[in-house]
């Protein structure tokens, strides 16, 4: 993945062009439904940036750094945990639940990062079950976390009706946790600091996937399993590690998401981070760094268009359409670019591969 | 007998003057980025005569057998069938024109019935018609003298079954042209006879046979005609009788001379490896050993006797696995079934047997790959079945894999970072788990000039490499550092002649370096060339051992075949060809 | 309790469990004949949300029940061209373009409903049932049973041609060996593409008929994101019944069962949330694939591209 990156400039323009494109057929879905795109887009960056725009979008950014982190790991493993729902939402219950507590009874230094830890923990916790199965007996996680996504989903509901439901207020939801005791902003800002903890996250996980032992294990593990257990790696502990890191990561971002911007959680509440960021992931072909862009471009979308989309009557759902397309165009830009590499031939780059490389035989399973 | 043609066998293709090709090839041409493949193929296959198709690995007779099977289609060039010129688009197109193929890699589908695979061919029907098939498949199995329940999964079959419904599969559809690609290559000994009698049997029936192989005493003793193609073009093409007018000796050095062509004079040790060769070598072992005088001095530096007081580096006691099919790694091998051996410092082991039976297995345990169920691996007199693959690389206990793309190589990574692959962390390439690339890059220099590793740099992704080279590379990475025991898992399949003496000298001068060695090879003839001893494995046990040193190779080969044939004949798993009735 | 166990009660708990199991078996129906064939679709939950849709609102705008069913199985079809053009014919990734399927669908039918419908909310009328004579006599079987919609046969009729044409016909044949070992089909003859095609077409009419099926029978009105994840449980139903359409039914139906079985308890003084019911089946698969978790459940060629020569 890392090794011969094919330049810069492709690598930008395999990035932006899904983008125009979906952004293209979007307006054209609008303009179908008798909506003005120009108002629409125009919208979206006016309300994304401008004023306070830019502050809420860089807030925004913050639980979907973390999350777009946590499905570049696993994805980097060529492991699918689609659990993200589950593991985020867990956390978040949990973290809503014990934080009015914790705060009353711990200083408020050691609180929130402990309420951070927990929601971290929780995710991790989540995502252990299909990393076993997935280790022990290679059974299917794409399956599993969809499964413990659900589950996870559901309990984090009962939890949010049930014990934490704060018995003040008629709507199903935990206590508010007082302004003074979440996250600080950023000096002169309105932007609290999970942000730089996320930046922070990325820029670790960059030198970890790229700089270290761990990353190359990884980066083989995902090219080829078989390569790795033949290697002498650990391919059970390599899954059972990512699949912690990616649900910590997922719980990390409920942590800070709610002791950051929320304070509380109602039930049946799903910000859907992960589906929405995955996209984006995959363009940034995995790259921790070169996710932050995009984050913060899909930052803006939504933060603008929740507002553009009441402006124009619409309903907020229309960006789930929007991240539908780029996956779609993504896919499909994909499928051309390598088709380019490959040369003037139709032969897909596998085919070229086995060409290349001499035997088809050595290649069989 | 009880076959009887059917019906529409003989009357929809008319009638067919003796002298005339069914099929004939002019000027067949297919190339891919960089290789051409086929250049300029032209061959007549007569009615009810059996065409052998013989060549080197890359020359070209895989990409012709998927031409006529409609896999891939000729750049340039006509196919005339029966004197029409025909496009073969599809398989199914070809099917549809009587040209039946049996390939290499088995098209079985094991979940299904034996009849349900044969059916998957009848086109152009709703309804599966059960009734038909077995009408069918009774037929065929009188003539291929089958003895099969139809309903049978195909999973459960083995080898020479699995053969035999290939052939009945690729007759379903009353094909006239029988092409075989490598039908004898899984064989034991005793069912490559049956099925050549069979084959012979089928084209005394008319049947006009494709019989694509690598071995010439196979290719000489059934066929009437042949075809020897080099690099793509046709090196020679003749009658089998004219072959034969000056006795088989001259008729081996004639095709021998063509396969090999002037490369047969160049040292190993200058010659440059033409990466064209091997455009994808999908046909196992690149030459017979007798036709090099190089390997018989290989021979000769490796074939002593070890002394009896030689230190034991690795000893395997009573060891079991699990049967396969649970966990991801699984693969078709036989488990191990109570295995013991030794192997002393400055020997090498060679493990012989069917495919499949449990050969594989046993390597995967002393690398450390799979777990044993019972017993005890001993490495210089210590246990060592409870460490794991990383610690017995670590100690000196190392695995040259036969599986080179699927599990040898991360062939995204570079050459750099496969060479170090399986030391991942290790210092001093990497200090508490940060990456220190200079090192890397510094090792990897060294391995590639020592090993001639030809590679446009150590930044190359290795799957770029050719064939050759990605054995090479396995081969630095696994004699890197003075191993003390090392399994060859058939290591010079697939590759190129001048590869194949490289990989042969390496392991004699590690072995001379009195390291021990484990040589598992389908090629007897290797076998008996390199080693002091041989196993020969069935079922996941040793059923015979022979002593290399003492014996002549050709006198090796005949009693390995022995030992496979006697295990079979006193009612092995792999049942296999029945004899026919009239075989001439 | 023993005052809710009347004849009326029963019917009604039938009726619930039956209105549940219906969508989610013709959902998971058309996702076995994909799965067979190796394809993964993940997208049948916005698939369904099409279908439903657009059923809805051809009933809505032509008063036929009948013109909505075949709407809505229509467009079912037609989105899955989509998801087949993009994995089948062009090799992209099938999990990609199953959550885009997905993520549009549900996003599309969101938009549209309240575009159009969300202030007003429209409801639809009840079918008129189909009373089987006889059979519709017997004490609670009867009315629940025997007096249903005629989608709710024709539906049953479909479980029983499928059946039939996966064990018989060749097309049955050929879908599993292209599940199983494309190579195979293909060296004899037969083509992959074509039989793949096929079943995507007809896992997208099947999603579009449970999505139409859920909206005008069961419900009887639309509203956005609806499926809940039926579609994902119809994934689960698949794997459990390894291919074989009666247990795809009784599967379906056992979770039709649990939904009705949670409505019911809500009446009594055991009030089991529905955050509960939601997860049961999901619970259910995970124990199932915990404790069989050696146990193969999907074919061996599942979610893979066939590209002729590679293997």
């Amino acid at each position: 993945m890392n090794a011969s990156p094919p330049g810069w400039l492709a690598t930008f323009t395999r990035a932006l062009v899904p983008l125009v494109c979906s952004l293209v057929a979007g307006a054209v879905i609008l303009a179908l439904m008798g909506k003005n795109p120009f108002v629409f887009y125009g919208d979206i960056v006016f309300y994304g940036i401008a004023q306070n725009g830019w502050q809420k979008s860089l807030s925004l950014m913050a639980p979907l750094t973390l999350m777009a982190l946590g499905l570049i790991v696993v994805f980097r493993g060529k492991l699918w945990n689609l659990g993200y729902d589950g593991q985020f939402l867990l956390g978040a219950a949990l973290v809503a639940g014990v934080g009015p507590v914790i705060s009353e009874a711990v200083p408020f230094w050691l609180a929130l990062p402990l309420l951070c830890l927990l929601g971290a923990a929780v995710g991790a916790a989540w995502a252990l079950v299909p990393a076993v199965l997935k280790a022990r007996f290679g059974t299917n996680e794409i399956i599993t976390t969809l499964m413990m996504s659900f589950i996870g989903i559901g309990i984090a509901n009962l939890l949010v009706r049930g014990v934490f439901q704060d018995p003040g207020v008629i709507v199903p939801q935990t206590r508010v946790l007082p302004i003074e005791s979440m996250l600080p902003y950023i000096p002169g800002t309105r932007i609290h600091v999970g942000l730089i903890v996320a930046l922070a996250a990325a820029a670790v996980l960059y030198l970890a996937l790229t700089k270290s032992s761990f990353g190359l294990r990884l980066d083989v593990y995902g090219e080829n399993p078989r390569a790795a257990a033949h290697a002498g790696i650990h391919t059970g502990g390599v899954i059972v590690v990512v699949f912690l890191l990616s649900g910590a990561l997922f719980g990390l971002a409920a942590g800070i998401d709610i002791t950051g911007q929320w304070g509380y959680m109602r039930a049946n509440w799903n910000p859907s981070y992960g589906a929405a960021i995955l996209p984006f992931v995959f363009l940034a072909r995995l790259n921790p760094l070169g996710a932050l862009p995009l984050v913060a471009f899909y930052s803006v979308l939504a933060t603008g268009g929740t507002v553009a989309a009441q402006e124009s009557d619409l309903s907020v759902d229309f960006l789930m359409v929007i991240i539908a397309l780029i996956l779609v165009f993504m896919t499909l830009i994909e499928l051309w670019g390598s088709r380019r590499q490959a040369g003037a031939s139709y032969l897909p780059p596998a085919l070229m591969k086995a060409l290349r490389v001499g035997s088809r035989q050595e290649d069989a399973r | 007998m009880t076959w009887k043609p059917t019906a529409c066998a003989g009357d929809s293709l008319g009638f067919m003057p003796e002298n005339q090709p069914v099929l004939r090839l002019v000027g067949i041409t297919k190339a891919f980025p960089g290789i051409v493949a086929n250049d300029e193929v032209s061959l007549d296959v007569m009615s009810g005569s059996i065409h052998c198709l013989l060549g080197e690995n890359g020359a070209g007779k895989s990409t012709l057998i998927s031409i006529l099977s409609g896999m891939q289609r000729p750049d340039r060039g006509t196919i005339e069938l029966r004197g029409r010129a025909e496009t073969i688009s599809s398989p199914s197109a070809a099917i549809g024109m009587g040209i039946g193929v049996v390939y290499q890699h088995s098209t079985l589908v094991p979940a299904l019935t034996i009849l349900e695979n044969l059916m998957l061919g009848n086109s152009g029907k709703l309804l599966q018609d059960r009734t038909g098939a077995l009408r069918r498949f009774e037929e065929l199995s009188s003539l291929l003298g089958i003895d099969l329940d139809p309903r049978m999964r195909a999973s459960a079959l083995g080898v020479g079954q699995q053969q035999q419904v290939e052939i009945a599969k690729a007759l379903w559809k009353d094909s006239r042209i029988l092409i075989l690609d490598e039908p004898t290559s899984l064989l034991p000994p005793s069912l490559v006879d049956a099925l050549l009698a069979s084959i012979l049997n089928l084209a005394s029936r008319g049947i006009s046979v494709i019989l694509v192989t690598h071995k010439l005493d196979e290719a000489l003793s059934v066929a009437d005609a042949v075809t020897v193609l080099r690099r793509g073009r046709v090196a020679l093409s003749l009658s089998a009788d004219k072959l034969l007018e000056k006795g088989v000796v001259s008729a081996e050095e004639r095709i021998l001379g063509a396969m090999f062509g002037e490369r047969e004079s160049v040292e190993p040790e200058t010659s440059a490896e033409p990466k064209a060769s091997e455009p994808k070598a999908s046909e196992p072992k690149a030459s017979e050993p007798k036709s090099s005088e190089a390997t018989r001095a290989g021979r000769q530096e490796t074939t002593r006797r070890v002394e009896q007081t030689a230190r034991i580096v690795l000893e395997v006691r009573d060891v079991e696995t699990a049967p396969p099919g649970s966990g991801r790694m699984a693969h078709g091998d036989a488990p191990l079934a109570g295995i013991s051996l030794t192997i002393r410092s400055g020997e090498l082991l060679g493990i012989s047997g069917i495919e499949g039976n449990g050969q594989k297995t046993l390597a995967e345990v002393i690398a450390g790959q799979r777990a044993i169920s019972s017993g005890s691996i001993l490495h210089n007199g210590s246990e060592i079945s409870d460490s794991g693959v990383a610690m017995r690389q670590a100690d000196g206990v190392r695995y040259v894999t036969d599986d080179r793309l699927g599990e040898g190589i991360a062939g995204d990574q570079s050459v750099a970072i496969n060479l170090v692959l399986k030391k991942i962390g290790r210092p001093p390439m990497w200090r508490r788990g940060i990456t220190r690339k200079a090192e890397i890059e510094r090792g990897a220099r060294v391995l590639v000039r020592e090993h001639d590793i030809r590679t446009p740099s150590i930044d190359a992704r290795a799957a770029t490499l050719s064939g050759g080279n990605i054995q090479k590379l396995l081969l630095a990475r696994e004699l890197d550092g003075m191993p003390s025991v090392v399994v060859f898992n058939k290591p010079t399949y697939g590759l190129d002649h001048n590869t194949v003496l490289r990989v042969r000298r390496e392991m004699s001068e590690f072995v001379a370096a009195g390291g021990a060695a484990i040589l598992i090879s389908s090629d007897l003839g290797e076998l008996a060339q390199m080693s002091q001893r041989i196993h020969v494995m069935d079922a996941g046990r040793i059923v015979g051992t022979v002593d290399g040193a003492e014996t002549a190779p050709d006198e090796i080969v005949a009693r390995i075949g022995a030992i496979i044939a006697g295990v079979h004949a006193a009612g092995g798993h792999a049942a296999g060809f029945r004899a026919t009735g009239d075989q001439s | 309790m023993s005052d809710l166990l009347t004849q009326a009660f029963l019917v009604a708990f039938l009726v619930g469990a039956i209105a549940a199991g219906v969508p989610l078996a013709l959902a998971a129906i058309g996702e076995t004949i994909g799965e067979q064939s190796g394809v993964l679709n993940l997208g049948i939950e916005g698939t369904m949300l099409l279908g439903g849709y657009v059923a809805f609102v051809s009933t809505l705008s032509t008063g036929s029940f009948a013109w909505g069913m075949l709407a809505g199985t229509l467009t079912g079809a037609i989105t899955s061209v989509v998801f087949l053009l993009l994995t089948v014919w062009l090799g992209l990734n099938q999990v990609v373009i199953g959550l885009a399927v997905t993520l549009a669908g549900s996003g599309l039918t969101s938009v549209l409903y309240t575009l159009n419908y969300g202030e007003s909310s429209p409801r639809l009328g009840t079918d008129a049932p189909l009373a089987i004579p006889l059979l519709s006599d017997i004490p609670v079987v009867g009315p629940a049973l025997f007096s249903q919609p005629v989608y709710f046969y024709i539906a049953l009729g479909l479980a029983v041609i499928v059946a039939w044409a996966l064990a018989h016909t060749q097309w049955g044949l050929r879908l599993r060996a292209a599940g199983q070992k494309p190579s195979a089909l293909d060296a004899a003859g037969g083509s992959v593409l074509r039989i793949r095609s096929s079943t995507v077409l007809l896992s997208g009419a099947f999603s579009g008929l449970g999505g139409s099926y859920l909206a005008l029978i069961s419900t009887g009105a639309f509203t956005p994101f609806m499926t809940q994840g039926l579609g994902y449980i119809a994934i689960v139903v698949t794997m459990l019944a390894r291919g074989r359409i009666v247990w795809v039914v009784v599967a379906s139906l056992a979770y039709g069962f649990f939904v009705a079985l949670g409505t019911a308890l809500q009446l009594t003084t055991f009030n089991i949330p529905t955050d509960v019911i939601k997860m049961l089946p999901f619970i259910t698969v995970m124990l199932a694939l915990v404790l069989f978790a050696r146990r193969s459940y999907n074919p061996p060629a599942l979610g893979e591209p066939y590209v002729r020569g590679v293997r």
